[in-house]
């Protein structure tokens, strides 16, 4: 299966284990990216929260060139994909703002392609069965609070894949990767985006709240599919941990990265070095049971 | 607050409500229930709560909501938007409120509008966030260190930021499309 992706600035920065994860998941399965030549950052919230049309017209150049080549768009990034879905529905909706939008791209987009989080593509399109069957070292006895934070489900009427409170579709696929998603009650919650830079003290708490739930219910770890929420829960942890006099050791994972190492990466491969919460210990652990 | 002017406020109403109207925001459908308020995770930092906000509009007292610390301290989580009985979407009036008050110089939180500012000229210039920049110049424009000193040489140790600016390769593109969003706004 082709599809066209958009890795977006943070795969290439912060989130480099998610870039690494993906083409190693990607490769495995057989799921073709390609990715966008030239692709453009798609403005996050510094343009929605500056200029309506600068936000739409950002993310609508990369869609641009997918619709021109025919393809739906692979999003990694929970929040560049909640960008590429306003875009999609809003010129979808408004003939003005399709000619707006065209005008300042200058280039032709009419949203024929369908932007899909690359959770959705895993999932939804190469099928849990055959994620299954590519399992070689299952996640045994690995218990997972998954953590799906604002944009892969909210807001609902941009016609998200899961639903926008308790959504299960990265709990489907832990269970595949054999391992145990723990119930837990933030896998919507905030994780306080850039607040958590900007303004500690007002984004902390909520970062302390995510952490104190998923431990409250047993979880070893969390498994993410957004960068920003994957910073504040891992390397903000340590802050997390003097502000709240907290001794939290949770290794946070990108979905991605759990995929890899079922499917038999070395951790250094995919990055899993990068984490400032040491998981190694935690994984060592993992898939034990099968071979004792 | 001051004694309110109901002849100064009513035309301030009128003219939000119509603004709203035509970004598809009804606050006229608010019925003040406070679900919003009580799923906004950063309401706890807020001086009017996002129920507040809305109220103000439909009071013709915008002006309060445009000074609001309230504005900038929303996180965009788009839980209001998803919870609202009324289909109101607080999380869009929040950045309909944001253009505002940073285009009219009122925010109460100088430094989100300068972030967003550096952010974007990055994205101009190099058409991707060049991270490292970002984090200098923000410094130097707020004339305080980065609330958490220490996250540069943290994400260095793990070569997680770079010394050298990404390439988009575009060419030229996103330099263009700015130029062409500038004109249209007539700056
Ligand atoms: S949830 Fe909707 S109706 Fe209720 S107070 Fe908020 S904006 Fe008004
Ligand atoms: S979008 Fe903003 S106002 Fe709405 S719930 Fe989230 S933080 Fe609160």
């Amino acid at each position: 299966m082709r599809i066209a992706y958009y890795p977006g600035c943070s795969l290439d920065t912060t989130g480099v284990e998610f870039r690494l994860s993906t083409a190693f998941c990607a490769n495995q399965l057989g799921l073709d990216l390609w990715e966008v030549p030239g692709w453009n950052c798609c403005g996050a919230s510094s343009a929605h929260s500056t200029d309506q049309l600068l936000s739409l017209a950002l993310p609508a150049r990369n869609l641009a060139i997918a619709e021109k080549e025919g393809l739906d768009m692979a999003v990694p990034c929970a929040a560049c994909y909640s960008r590429f879905k306003t875009v999609e529905a809003e010129v979808r909706q408004d003939e003005k703002v399709q000619q707006d939008v065209a005008q300042v791209i200058d280039m032709d987009y009419r949203a024929t392609n369908n932007t899909r989080s690359l959770l959705e593509v895993f999932v939804e399109q190469v099928g849990l069965d055959k994620i299954e069957a590519a399992v070689k070292k299952p996640l045994s006895g690995l218990k997972v609070a998954c953590y799906y934070g604002c944009y892969l489900v909210r807001p609902p009427k941009l016609g998200h894949f899961d639903r926008a409170e308790d959504p299960e579709s990265m709990d489907h696929l832990i269970v595949k990767l054999g391992g145990t998603p723990v119930e837990w009650p933030h896998k919507t919650e905030c994780c306080g985006a850039g607040m958590i830079t900007l303004s500690p003290e007002d984004g902390l708490p909520l970062t302390y709240e995510i952490l104190r739930a998923a431990q409250l219910c047993g979880a070893d770890c969390l498994a993410t599919a957004c960068p920003m929420c994957l910073m504040n829960l891992d390397l903000h942890q340590e802050s997390v941990n003097k502000k709240y006099k907290a001794d939290f050791n949770l290794p946070v994972f990108y979905f991605t990265e759990l995929m890899a190492l079922t499917f038999g990466a070395e951790p250094k491969e995919i990055g899993l070095d990068k984490h400032f919460v040491n998981s190694l210990p935690l994984l060592a652990g993992i898939g034990k049971k099968e071979t004792a | 607050m001051a004694g309110i002017e109901l002849s100064a406020v009513q035309p301030v109403a009128k003219e939000w409500t119509e603004k709203l109207q035509a970004a598809g925001i009804d606050i006229t459908s608010c019925y003040q229930c406070g679900k919003c308020t009580a799923g906004c995770p950063m309401a706890q930092s807020m001086d009017y709560s996002p129920r507040q906000i809305v109220r103000l509009l439909q009071l013709g007292l915008a002006d309060d909501a445009l000074r609001s610390r309230t504005i900038w301290m929303c996180a965009s989580c788009e839980t209001c938007a998803t919870r609202c009985p009324r289909d109101v979407d607080v999380a869009k009036l929040m950045d309909l409120l944001r253009i505002e008050a940073n285009r009219t110089g009122v925010a109460a939180v100088p430094e989100v509008p300068i972030f967003h500012k550096t952010f974007l000229e990055s994205v101009e210039r190099y058409g991707r966030v060049y991270e490292m920049e970002l984090m200098m110049k923000f410094n130097m424009r707020t004339r305080k260190l980065f609330n958490n000193v220490d996250l540069g040489p943290k994400m260095m140790s793990k070569g997680k930021l770079h010394f050298m600016p990404p390439k988009a390769d575009d060419g030229g593109a996103v330099k263009k499309l700015f130029e062409r969003v500038r004109e249209r706004r007539g700056n």
